[in-house]
């Protein structure tokens, strides 16, 4: 049988890992290599890593980082953040990273898709969504670089990028970042039923309840949370945590 | 000694530190030279079946390979991709595979499945073996491995199919004939299982 997945998120800035609540007020919680080893030995089933500062500066991925992380990684991986080339996929899934994500460039162009998963195997391309609700139970993804995205409804948007011959879809609700306030499963359902394809799920799980009831809903999924596994506490103070095999023991799926 | 074929394809780091970890005695091979050092290979492999055999064609290291697992039948273990190029052929490529274990790799059939799952398979899965434990000796089959991937090995002969995992359908995960071993999951990849099937193939 194949198991949901559990997916810790780690934001990366100028080489350090942060989180952020609402993608603002990045609070600082160490050093990314420091961060894998502690998940290999709480043998995260996957471990996926963001670096925030990469498209923004435009200085695009920070390919020495990335190879240190992979080497370090005794889990799979899917690193997202300032890849604009499928050059610039290969070089990073040669290394040993099994997944690339893409958001920006995907947006700006949405045939990189197609030719990032000829060059690497579908399987390795990964689409994150950067969910909004506009309105009620009506969500749209956004992106910086969207010029052809804008308003466009996020099942729609999904099933572009299944077109292009994304191998998995990342949905991060946005408006939840660092909020704790649980999954959106409505966004999750109109995602779901848009696309064949695996889906992950980040945004605002505060326990492994909500990963529970994400399970309990959806069956097969992968549910990626930050603060979660890098905070405790009201005071967010930062420890790296995971939970242990038999807690996450599902019923459902 | 074991010699992980580095010709820019795969996780050579990764598993040179998985063998690391459990003190195994390892480097990498990336001329004809060091093959002579090795008495066992792993061959990694990610991406496109064609990107994966057109470097290894591109490697220099073909013939030296050749020579390593069919006249000094050293023993040698694919992994994921690494696994695929050993069949005779791909439904993802048009290049033709190392021809090491006779058989095609084909897209998981969705229309022979029981019910219909997500492609690519994606995460961790419980494996079954056919026969004796062999390569799978001490590990945790429930717990299973890590799996990325869209395509499976379909071995001309059955017997070269030694593990299973189901996933809409059952399909083979791990492959053998003779000395030259398969793993579709990533052994690299998947923590506890991974390091000691790693550790496995080393004492073979």
């Amino acid at each position: 049988m194949l198991r949901p997945r559990i997916i810790p998120s780690l934001l990366m800035t100028e080489g350090r890992l942060v989180k952020t609540r609402n993608f603002k007020d990045p609070k600082y919680v160490g050093d990314p290599i420091n961060a894998v080893r502690i998940f290999n030995e709480k043998e995260a089933d996957e471990l996926a890593v963001f670096d925030i500062s990469a498209t923004r500066n435009g200085q695009g991925p920070n390919f020495r980082l990335i190879e240190d992380i992979a080497a370090q990684c005794r889990m799979p991986l899917c690193y997202g953040g300032g890849i604009s080339t499928a050059e610039e996929a290969r070089r990073i899934i040669d290394f040993g990273v099994e997944k690339i994500a893409v958001n920006s460039a995907a947006f700006a162009q949405p045939s990189l898709v197609a030719e990032i998963a000829t060059r690497v195997g579908a399987q390795s391309v990964v689409v994150v969504l950067d969910a909004t609700e506009v309105g009620p139970g009506k969500y749209t993804a956004v992106s910086r670089e969207s010029t052809f995205a804008k308003g466009t409804d996020i099942a729609a948007m999904a099933a572009r990028f299944a077109g292009e011959g994304a191998g998995e879809i990342v949905i991060n609700n946005i408006d939840r970042d660092g909020t704790m306030a649980g999954y959106d499963l409505a966004l999750v359902r109109q995602v779901r039923d848009s696309i064949d394809l695996p889906i992950t799920v980040l945004g605002g799980a505060g326990s492994l309840d909500d990963i529970r009831d994400l399970v309990a809903t959806f069956g097969i999924i992968g549910a990626a949370a930050g603060s979660l596994f890098v905070l405790k506490g009201k005071l967010r103070a930062v420890l790296i945590s995971y939970p242990r095999r038999e807690e996450m023991r599902f019923g459902a799926g | 000694m074991i010699g992980i074929v580095e010709y820019g394809s795969g996780n050579v780091t990764a598993i040179a530190n998985v063998l690391a970890t459990s003190n195994t005695p390892h480097r990498r091979v990336s001329k004809p030279a060091d093959l002579d050092a090795v008495d066992r290979l792993i061959l990694p492999g990610v991406g496109a079946f064609d990107a994966v055999m057109q470097r290894l064609g591109e490697s220099g290291l073909r013939d030296g390979l050749e020579k390593a697992v069919h006249v000094d039948a050293k023993p040698v273990l694919g992994i994921c991709v690494g696994m695929q190029v050993l069949s005779s052929s791909s439904e993802e490529g048009s290049l033709p595979g190392l021809g090491w274990i006779p058989g095609r790799v084909k897209r998981i059939d969705e229309t022979r499945l029981t019910s219909k799952p997500k492609l690519p398979h994606m995460g961790w899965n419980s494996i079954r073996l056919s026969g004796e434990p062999g390569l799978f000796q001490g590990i945790d089959l429930e717990h299973g491995f890590y799996f990325l991937h869209s395509f499976c090995f379909e071995c001309e002969s059955p017997e070269s199919e030694i593990a299973f995992a189901t996933y809409g359908n059952e399909f083979s995960v791990a492959v053998r004939n003779g000395n030259v071993y398969g793993v579709q999951f990533h052994p690299e990849k998947s923590h506890r299982n991974g390091t000691r099937l790693i550790a496995n193939f080393a004492e073979l």
